[in-house]
């Protein structure tokens, strides 16, 4: 009975990873590790699932139907979304099913990004290399997410992978997972958190 | 003439065989026709350069059937014989039978006795396994039903041998003329080891015999290869090549079996071996210049002044011949349910004499089952049936099959068919590979027009509405027929490398302007299409073996899309060396130093792609770069 209690009460999570080269990666293949495994979530590994892009149209958006909170993860490379994600955006997220006049598939759901930056915090703002924040560089997504009438989260940003240590990466994990488990309890209300710049300072200080 | 020594001989035969054989291939009547004219020429009738050697030419030649039947036994798998085995048996069994009786009734009605009657039966009942192969082959006409079951009703022969052999003896009606059996070519049953035995005794050793190839085959032959590869001298295992088709031939003789039958037993054990494809390449030269040989002796040995002495009489007999034994296998053909083009195929085909007629009747003329006066004018008549009959299955495929072929669902003729839709593809070949592409368009709009070689495909497409033509899309006017002028594409998708090699002759030739996609089957094939000017050669197992071999990465938990990628790489190194080797395939010392270094290249590269995996490749995805400068900035 409590187990029952427990699994009606957690919101249903859809990881959509998209990374061309994980077997380069190290920190976004920490962030994965065992992500499968814990109760409410999906992990789709869409590079894995995807090697020809020749995404499945119909089964990606009953999976999304499934799901309360859709997560993007992937690493910025030259201030964009992988390929395959950006594509899987165009033919999934049709208009008449996810936008448009009919097109509401998607109203009310939660979506949140999962980023990795090779670059440091420092850089992504107004005096920084990167000049941008990282709030800005998502406009678009963004707007995508709001024209889908979904609600748009923080990202979930970790800067500085080029040089981080293992100490540093395990942190981010932990950080990664609380914000997984909080975002799955239905008695929260992710609200508080949209006006926060990113959500990684939430769990910081948490 | 004096022949002046082997030399001599040499240079008269292969003359004729390298001056009509083009000729006749360019007016399209093919090799045998080629080979049976220049018999013709240079025989005592015409030319008079060859003489009464020609018979034992003719038995040496012989064995170039000998090592066709090996050849042929090598590219059948037991498997497929066992599929074959109601083809063989039923058809076979049937048309011996049948034709072997009516032949009898018809010398009986003649007023021979009926020994002789029955002897002429059994000999005029076979068909030239020689002449019919190689046809059916050069046309690519070996995989339709008619070709397939034409093989079967020869196979069934080929076996019918040994109890005819056996038989004939007993129907002897004269005394035996000599005491010394003719049994110096192979094929004859005396001076055996067996003959003093008793009937059980030599059918055990007969069954020994075919055992005993067979268990060698499998046993000893393979291991024995093996090790003669090893000596990597080439001409060693074109020897022992030899040697095994020889020492066959020679054991099959001295038990009384057909040779053919024992090496094509040991083609079929030695199907599986991994040096078949060896074996086919050292062996296939001889059995063509034999087997070419055997033709023009059987040219140069048709009796013109037989023929002369009662020319109504010979030709009454060829028709009648042909006539008989067609309609028995058309009736054969309609009885086990074959459509009508492979029936015309297969009835007209097999309705000429043999070759082993010659054999026996010189065998049943030895043991005074025939007399001379009869054997000489049907020695005539069979070999004219064997000439005829290339001449008759083209006229077929010319004249009949586009006029009749398939038509009994279909009022147009193939070859007069107007284009109902103006097709921009033209496929050729309706094989696995053919039917997928075509389907493929097909599920994404473009109709295509097929050109197929087998009756059965023809007919089969023309049911699901597809446009299609019947017959050899090496031909011009066929080409011309399926709107190879208004056409973009032509994809050639048969399987066959020689034919497809035509075909892409007579469309660069005839139709510049059509775009070339070609399937090769090999490296070689695939350099040949390079060389005549087509550009998108697809090597038909390339594709399927990097699906597998990165299916396999996957399985083994390499990242799918970089197994993806890896896959695109290798294809494009490996396209790219074809077209770098195309272009020195002239010069083939070069080619095979280069074949060489492609395959230390592919090392190399294989080696790359382990080392580099992490370094060379997809540097966009890779973030060591950033590291460098991360840290001398830090700095």
């Amino acid at each position: 009975m409590r187990q029952f209690l427990k699994e009606v009460v957690l919101r249903k999570i859809l990881i959509l990873f998209a990374h061309p080269a994980l077997e380069k990666s190290r920190v976004n293949v920490r962030l994965i590790e065992g992500v499968e495994a814990i109760t409410g979530i999906t992990f789709h590994d869409l590079y894995e699932r995807y090697p020809e892009m020749d995404i499945d149209v119909k089964a990606e958006q009953n999976l999304l139907k499934e799901h309360d909170i859709v997560v993007f993860q992937y690493p910025f490379f030259l201030f964009g979304i992988p390929a395959l994600l950006k594509e899987w955006m165009d033919l999934v997220l049709v208009h008449g099913w996810a936008f448009g006049r009919n097109g509401n598939a998607l109203k009310g759901k939660w979506i949140c990004h999962v980023v990795t930056t090779g670059g440091s915090k420092a850089s992504y703002s107004k005096g920084g290399y990167n000049r941008f924040t990282m709030k800005e560089l998502l406009a678009p997504l963004e707007q995508a997410a709001h024209l889908c009438g979904m609600r748009y989260l923080p990202p979930f940003v970790i800067h500085g992978t080029n040089v981080m240590r293992p100490d540093v990466i395990k942190e981010h994990v932990g950080q990664y997972r609380k914000m997984l488990k909080l975002l799955a309890d239905q008695t929260f209300d992710p609200v508080g958190l949209c006006s926060q710049e990113n959500l990684n300072d939430q769990f910081r200080r948490r | 003439m004096d022949s002046g020594g082997f030399f001599f001989q040499a240079f008269v035969y292969l003359t004729a065989a390298v001056v009509s054989v083009p000729v006749a291939k360019k007016l399209g009547l093919g090799s045998v026709l080629g080979y049976l004219i220049a018999g013709i020429t240079i025989g005592p009738f015409v030319l008079g350069l060859v003489g009464s050697e020609g018979q034992s030419v003719m038995q040496f030649a012989e064995f170039g059937i000998i090592m066709m039947l090996f050849l042929i036994g090598l590219e059948l798998q037991p498997s497929m014989i066992w599929k074959l085995k109601g083809s063989i048996l039923g058809m076979g069994g049937a048309q011996v039978t049948a034709t072997a009786l009516l032949l009898m009734a018809i010398a009986l009605f003649f007023g021979l006795q009926w020994q002789t009657a029955l002897a002429l039966g059994l000999v005029l009942a076979l068909s030239s396994t020689a002449i019919v192969l190689q046809t059916l082959h050069e046309k690519g006409l070996m995989q339709t039903d008619g070709g397939q079951n034409s093989f079967s009703v020869l196979l069934f022969q080929d076996i019918a041998i040994i109890p005819i052999l056996a038989i004939l003896p007993l129907l002897a009606t004269a005394q035996a003329s000599s005491s010394s059996i003719h049994g110096d070519d192979g094929h004859a049953g005396g001076s055996t080891w067996i003959e003093e035995l008793p009937l059980w005794g030599q059918t055990t050793a007969v069954l020994g015999v075919v055992a005993g190839i067979i268990l060698a085959g499998k046993y000893l032959i393979n291991p024995s290869f093996r090790l003669i590869a090893k000596t990597r001298l080439r001409e060693l295992f074109t020897a022992a090549a030899l040697l095994l088709v020889i020492s066959i031939t020679i054991l099959m003789g001295k038990v009384g079996l057909s040779p053919a039958l024992g090496t094509f037993i040991a083609g079929v054990v030695l199907a599986q071996s991994e040096y078949r494809h060896e074996l086919e390449t050292n062996i296939e030269p001889f059995k063509g210049l034999l087997l070419g040989l055997f033709f023009i002796s059987v040219g140069a040995s048709i009796d013109f002044d037989v023929i002369a002495a009662n020319p109504a009489l010979i030709l009454q007999m060829v028709a009648a011949l042909l006539l008989l034994k067609f309609f028995v296998l058309a009736g054969i053909g309609r009885i086990f349910g074959m459509s009508f083009d492979n029936i015309l195929l297969f009835a007209l085909a097999l309705a000429e004499g043999g070759e082993f007629a010659f054999v026996l009747f010189s065998f049943g003329l030895n043991n005074g089952v025939f007399e001379a006066s009869l054997v000489n004018p049907l020695i005539a008549v069979v070999a004219l049936s064997m000439a005829m009959t290339p001449l008759l299955v083209l006229l077929n495929e010319k004249l009949v099959q586009p006029r009749f072929g398939t038509m009994e669902k279909e009022k147009k003729s193939p070859d007069t068919i107007d284009l109902d839709r103006k097709s921009s593809v033209i496929i050729a070949g309706f094989g696995m590979v053919g039917s997928t592409v075509g389907r493929f368009m097909q599920a994404n709009d473009e109709e295509a027009t097929y050109l197929d070689t087998d009756p059965d495909n023809v007919d089969l497409l023309r049911k699901m509405g597809f446009q299609v033509f019947y017959g050899d899309a090496s031909r011009t006017d066929l080409l011309q027929a399926a709107g190879a002028a208004e056409a973009e594409l032509l994809v050639i998708a048969v399987g066959n490398a020689a034919k497809a090699l035509e075909i892409a002759g007579t469309a660069r030739k005839y139709f510049p302007h059509l775009e070339i996609i070609a399937r090769t089957s090999d490296w070689e094939e695939s350099y040949e299409m390079i060389g005549m000017g087509v550009k998108n050669v697809y090597l038909d197992t390339l594709d399927v073996a990097l699906r597998m071999g990165g299916d396999a990465l996957g399985r083994l938990g390499h990242r799918r899309y970089h197994v993806s990628r890896a896959m695109k790489t290798f294809r494009r190194y490996e396209e790219r060396h074809l077209h770098e080797l195309a272009e020195i395939r002239h010069d083939k010392k070069e080619l095979m130093r280069a074949t060489k270094l492609r395959i230390e290249d592919l090392e190399q590269l294989m080696l790359k792609e382990k080392e580099g995996l992490h370094k060379d490749k997809d540097l966009g995805w890779d973030a060591s770069g950033h590291i460098a400068d991360d840290g001398h900035m830090r700095s």
